[in-house]
């Protein structure tokens, strides 16, 4: 009996986060290419350095804060940027779900110190360390911590070689936003069930975005196109 | 407006992004560890990242012009193919200066 209590529990170990920072550490250099490119776009926008760090050290969720930074204009729109922010990272709350039969059995402090660091890329090398039979759950500790790294050198490194970009468009660079918006709508696509809330969701904002004044159609359309997908699965 | 005012409006922007965020991270775990989430409540929760992300991405590129439509459709299909937000962000930009260099869209 004990012996099987032992191998239910999660290790937490210096090993474990060895493992997560080293098999993180491809992905990691994919975070800080688009971290640059964060950085130089944080620029162009009212953003000094200390406000763009402190933002990547802060909130550090690259979708989330590629999107604020179209929104980031003058007077700021503080409830817009908050409840986008939320709405965008809501995924976090199923990957929290998914991880929590591992964390369960760590100290309320290590779990809640740690769920900090959960991003997409660690969450997705830790769930497939997991399946392919890592007891560890310092590797999320690991993983998170080295994109981490990643995110805010280079998003410092990319607001201090901004300046020198006078005109982004010259560069390609205000295709970046979309381009990463459509990677990461590509990545949750979950097959043709998706098409009902992502379709209406185009639809709703497309119109409301000609219609109401503002960036009120990002939450207009998501909430409609979401819960046009949960009226689906219940009456169609 | 003064400088340090608007500082202030930026921090506050800031620090409810920050909070927010750190909300959802730890939201999914701490409703699990206290209740059973309603199939119902788990599929909405699913829909709205895709939801929201078109939202953003239609009006904008509607905005925009055929070269910005050409690199979306690169974005997509190089993001479909690999997976990888990084090639998918590259394709973009590569194929809108690609576009914006063709004297048809220039």
């Amino acid at each position: 009996m004990v012996e099987d209590n032992e191998s239910e529990r999660a290790e937490f170990s210096r090993k474990g986060l060895g493992a997560g920072v080293r098999q993180s550490t491809p992905i990691a250099l994919g975070v800080f290419t688009y971290g640059i490119v964060f950085g130089v776009l944080a620029r162009q926008s009212s953003l000094g350095l200390s406000e763009a760090v402190l933002m990547s050290a802060s909130v550090f969720a690259a979708s989330a804060q590629f999107v604020v930074l179209d929104l980031w204009k003058s007077p700021l729109p503080v409830i817009a940027i908050v409840v986008t922010t939320v709405a965008v990272n809501l995924r976090h709350l199923l990957m929290g779900a998914s991880i929590q039969p591992w964390l369960k059995r760590l100290t309320p402090r290590k779990t809640y110190g740690m769920l900090y660091f959960l991003n997409d890329e660690s969450w997705g090398l830790t769930m497939r360390a997991r399946s392919n039979g890592e007891n560890d759950a310092a590797f999320l500790l690991g993983s998170g911590l080295i994109v981490f790294i990643a995110w805010i050198s280079s998003t410092a490194l990319g607001v201090s070689i901004g300046g020198l970009i006078q005109n982004p468009a010259r560069y390609g660079l205000d295709m970046a936003f979309i381009a990463v918006c459509i990677a990461l709508l590509a990545g949750v696509w979950d097959g043709r069930e998706d098409a009902v809330p992502v379709g209406i969701a185009a639809l709703v904002a497309l119109v409301s975005s000609v219609v109401v004044s503002g960036n009120w159609y990002i939450i207009v359309g998501g909430l409609t196109g979401s819960i046009a997908g949960v009226v689906r699965d219940e009456y169609v | 407006m003064s400088k340090i005012q608007m500082n202030t409006v930026t921090l506050i922007a800031i620090v409810g992004m920050a909070v927010g965020t750190y909300l959802t991270r730890v939201g999914g775990y701490w409703l699990v560890s206290r209740f059973e989430l309603t199939p119902r409540f788990q599929a909405w929760l699913s829909y709205v990242p895709g939801a929201i992300l078109v939202s953003l991405i239609v009006p904008e590129l509607a905005k925009g012009g055929p070269a910005k439509w050409g690199a979306a459709l690169a974005a997509l299909v190089v993001a479909w193919r690999s997976g990888n937000i990084l090639y998918a962000m590259l394709a973009g930009i590569g194929v809108v200066l690609l576009l914006r260099h063709l004297p048809v869209f220039a």
